[in-house]
């Protein structure tokens, strides 16, 4: 680990508060060089080799006072030989000869214990890549004190609003390579800043998150006053009976719910019969108004332009105005369906195959205060918590308002509702979707970030009422 | 490993530090699986790294590195005190910690078979024959098995003179089958879903399990459960199996009394508690044949949650939780102790590895045996429904309010089983639920489960818990909510 001290650290806090640097890319391309030089040596004609390299550091703050603070810095190499129809993954984080040479030898022995299997493939050639840039220098040079410095602006205006806060900053970066020994090569880095609070004002809460390759993009304290003035507006909450209600999402609450989609659409859960779209493709299943996609060059999106095989992520149309068109394809489950792979495979082996990774979906002109305005008795939803499948098929969720639930009539935002548990369909959800306001980068806590819009949708099924 | 330790010790005091802890940690993990008589996963990883742990300027610090060289970890440890500085910038109060003795020790958890030497021919046949013993059923669709088996070795060190090393070997072992009919998916597992039975021990667990025996059993049953009644929506008599019960104690006990959540520090992200602390020792939480402990200690039995000292490096424990149904003691820290009265930590500090820093999480909360068999139980049932084997699990924020799934059941009519029933479900809020308990199983049908998956703390740890537990009866409770379509 190096230590480096950047123009954002202050003298105060000396060379080792400042943000650590991720190692210049020839370094980790020796990483697998070497690999590949030591597995040469053992006559071993397929390898692949991942390096991954991550430097990350999170402030957590509760009670109006940072009380967790934590950075790591490591560096991960994973193994894959393939050997007569046999292979396997050996993954370590010691850096030396002696521990690859180990590595490979477990590897092989890994291998050779299992039956082979006719549907391995030989490992893919060189490809070619999209360009994307999200590597930020200035999320990358963030310090311990900036996030601290933060973090008590929000505490200081919870403060100010007589209210708790309690949250979290987190910044970071990484670095991802991979290589084979057929020619094989890519590599991609990014930042990733997050910040995220909430307001407790005696027993009422609520809640504000942004996530970004850029800390500059969003703005601690204003996060902190959106969250702290819902707090005040969710005291004293009123208690409805159970039943089915319009609902308004606003986008966390969006991505945490149909976060629970995206394995279903894998070629390979479709072919075990696992997924909600097993024998539904091609058919109408979800409204005219509901459009998806996976794109992970689509500008509000991060993560690595290539699969865990090393193949280009490509765009998927997914669902086309409310009928499942397209899966995603491993090359493994491509070959069975015989067709082309997407560049969605998960790293090999596994029993997964692959998934779309970054939804995004079609959005609407509707603004959430005009879905507010057009509802003439609803709830509006800031985030949703604890979300399982309960039918798999029929893609029943269950899961719990949480953090400012408000009861929206004759086209008002009016009281505070004590939250619910819902026992919704996800397949009927987006069959009842009456608006869709602009779709954008959204962050929560169960599902990947996506691109997705707020969604006005008709009967929601809330099943009980908890005590607060 | 401990001249590691003692330089990172050693930095962190010129540093300025006032206290500091350091772990080392070597974790090896394999993992196999097959699916559809074909391997799946067959991989195996190791990591190791130092994770240091400071107070400076009254506030803390940690940070960690996978270098080991003097070098290395002396960075990271004027890291860890660079951080605590900056955390003082928003600190409201000093850390202060209860009293802690010093122990230097050296302990390794049980382990008959290291899964690790045990040829992986064997392993594979296992999962191979019992993939197909569940594919010759008729009907089912998709077949799974799982071995997970981990061995963690790691060295404490403290600046109070603390060097205790520990070597945990933990082992899980799972089957399930899969049916695709018509518009439902029905699945079966054993001994458990999500993975089956975890423990603290060796490969001992696989070979106990009888898989080939228990396989052909749940894919037949995963076909059959199409054709039986849906569970009905009523208000009733349950009887819970006991890995389902462990992971009713896992979300409505053991989350609820963790001490960060009721102290408001995960507030943002896993919750708070219901639990406020002018309940300890008032509030009824359970009726009182009804006994709650979390013990860590290896007395308790091979749990995911036993050890010989937490990772702040205090003795393992049995806390008294519930007492004939009066609620008694929280889950502590060293930090939190004494915010309710204890003069000492209760030993829970735990971290999933040499990159995280140690949170309150649960040891072993396990509701001790009753009296009862599970045939006495039923027999003693006129009206009521048996579930077994989760299949989806949600509470509040708060841990009042609770939903479980569980894959199958059984309708109880006259004191006998007398149909399957499908997609069964219930609900209900954590005291109520607890206080109407009125028949506990004995010590022979009570097991130590593994929870293997729990999730905390941001960054995310993943935590392996344990949970014994023995079938148990309750009265009026909601069933069947889950599918209503009211």
């Amino acid at each position: 680990m190096s230590a480096k001290s950047t123009k954002r650290g202050s003298a105060g806090f000396g060379k080792a508060a400042a943000a650590t640097q991720l190692r210049p890319e020839r370094e980790l391309r020796g990483i697998i060089d070497t690999v590949f030089r030591l597995a040469k040596a053992r006559g071993i004609p397929e390898i692949e080799v991942h390096v991954e390299e991550v430097i990350d550091a999170l402030t957590r703050f509760a009670n109006n006072a940072i009380h967790q603070h934590v950075a790591e810095h490591g560096v991960v190499v994973s193994i894959r030989t393939a050997l007569n129809g046999r292979t396997a993954r050996v993954t370590t984080n010691r850096l030396d000869e002696d521990a690859f040479r180990a590595a490979l030898d477990d590897c092989l022995s890994l291998a050779a214990s299992q039956p082979k299997d006719p549907l391995l493939l030989a490992m893919p050639g060189k490809q070619k890549y999209r360009a994307v840039q999200r590597f930020v220098p200035a999320t990358a040079s963030f310090t311990a004190e900036e996030r601290a410095r933060a973090v008590k602006g929000a505490c200081e205006i919870a403060e100010r609003r007589g209210q708790v806060a309690a949250g979290m900053f987190s910044t970071g970066q990484s670095q991802t390579l991979q290589g084979n020994s057929r020619g094989l090569f890519a590599c991609y880095r990014q930042t990733q800043a997050e910040f995220s609070v909430t307001m407790q004002h005696g027993s009422a809460t609520s809640w504000a998150k942004a996530n970004s390759a850029d800390a500059r993009q969003f703005d601690p304290q204003a996060l902190a006053g959106t969250a702290g003035e819902k707090a005040d507006r969710a005291q004293n909450p009123i208690e409805l009976a159970p039943g089915r209600f319009t609902v308004i999402l606003e986008p966390a609450a969006v991505v945490d719910l149909v976060g629970f989609l995206f394995y279903d659409f894998s070629a390979t859960a479709v072919r075990d019969k696992r997924s909600c779209l097993s024998e539904r493709m091609g058919k109408p299943l979800f409204g005219k108004n509901i459009t998806l996609t996976d794109d992970v060059c689509h500008p509000e999106q991060l993560g690595m332009p290539f699969d865990g095989e090393g193949l280009p992520r490509q765009r998927v149309l997914l669902v086309d105005r409310g009928i499942p068109q397209n899966l995603v394809y491993s090359r493994r489950s491509a070959k069975l369906a015989r067709t082309k792979p997407t560049g969605h495979g998960f790293a090999l082996p596994n029993e997964f195959g692959e998934a779309p990774m970054n939804l995004v979906f079609g959005g609407g002109n509707s603004s959430l205060p005009e879905m507010i305005a057009s509802t003439e008795r609803g709830l509006l939803v800031t985030r949703l918590w604890y979300i399982r499948e309960v039918d798999p098929y029929e893609k029943i969720m269950t899961g719990m308002t949480r953090d400012g639930l408000f009861l929206v009539e004759k086209g008002k935002v009016g009281p505070a509702v004590r939250n619910f548990r819902f026992n919704q369909s996800i397949l009927e959800m987006l069959r009842n979707v009456e608006l869709l306001g602009p779709s954008h980068r959204a962050t929560a806590e169960e599902s990947f970030e996506m691109v997705v819009p707020p969604m006005k949708i008709a009967n929601f099924q809330c099943s009980e009422v908890t005590k607060f | 490993m401990w001249d590691y330790c003692g330089h990172s010790l050693e930095t962190a005091r010129l540093r300025g530090a006032t206290y500091a802890d350091v772990r080392v940690m070597h974790m090896r993990q394999r993992d196999l699986t097959t699916k559809n008589g074909q391997v799946g996963t067959l991989g195996q990883s190791e990591s190791i790294g130092l994770g240091i742990r400071v107070v400076a300027n009254g506030a803390w610090g940690f940070a960690s590195t996978d270098q080991l060289t003097r070098e290395g970890v002396a960075l990271c440890a004027a890291q860890a005190v660079a951080i605590a500085k900056a955390s003082a910038l928003a600190k409201k109060e000093t850390v202060r910690l209860a009293p802690e003795g010093s122990y230097i020790d050296s302990w390794q958890g049980p382990c008959q078979k290291d899964p690790f030497e045990i040829p992986l021919e064997t392993q594979l046949d296992l999962l191979l024959a019992a993939d197909a013993a569940m594919r010759k059923i008729k009907g089912v669709t998709l077949t799974e098995t799982d071995l997970q088996f981990r061995k963690i070795d790691s060295w404490f060190a403290s600046s109070s003179g603390s060097k205790i090393h520990q070597r945990r070997v933990l082992s899980g072992c799972g089957i399930a089958a899969t049916s695709f009919k018509g518009d439902a998916i029905q699945k079966r597992s054993y001994p458990n879903s999500f993975g089956g039975q975890h423990i603290l021990g060796g490969y001992e667990l696989v070979e106990s399990l009888e898989l080939l025996k228990h396989a052909p059993v749940i894919a037949e049953q995963s076909v059959t459960l199409h054709d039986a009644a849906q569970c009905p929506e009523k208000t009733g008599t349950l009887i819970l199996g006991g890995s389902q019960l462990g992971l009713q104690i896992h979300e409505s006990v053991g989350h609820p009394i963790e001490l960060d959540r009721v102290l408001g520090q995960e507030a943002n992200f896993a919750g708070t508690s219901f639990l406020t602390l002018d309940k300890l020792n008032h509030l009824q939480y359970a009726s009182p044949i009804v006994n709650v402990v979390a013990d860590a200690r290896i007395s308790h039995g091979p749990g995911l949650g036993s050890f010989a000292y937490d990772d702040e490096g205090v003795p393992a424990q049995c806390i008294e939780v519930i007492k004939d149904g009066a609620f008694r003691g929280y889950l502590s820290s060293r930090e939190t102790a004494h915010l309710v009265g204890l003069n000492r930590s209760g030993g829970t500090m735990r971290t999933e590895g040499w990159n995280r820093l140690p949170m309150i999480r649960m040891t072993n909360v396990s509701l001790l045996p009753g009296t009862w068999t599970p045939a006495n139980l039923i027999a003693d049932t006129d009206d009521g429904v048996f579930m077994e084997t989760n299949r989806s699990w949600s509470i509040d924020d708060r841990r009042y309010q609770f939903q479980f799934s569980t894959e199958i059941a059984w309708e109880i009519r006259g004191g006998k089983k007398v149909r399957m029933l499908k997609n069964p479900s219930y609900s209900g809020i954590t005291t109520e639920f607890w206080n109407s308990c009125d028949a506990i199983c004995d010590a022979d049908h009570w097991v130590l489960w593994g929870t293997p998956n729990c999730g905390k703390g941001q960054p995310m740890q993943t935590m392996g818990t344990g949970h014994g537990a023995a079938p148990a009866r309750f009265r009026n409770v909601k069933i069947g909510t889950a599918f209503s379509n009211e």
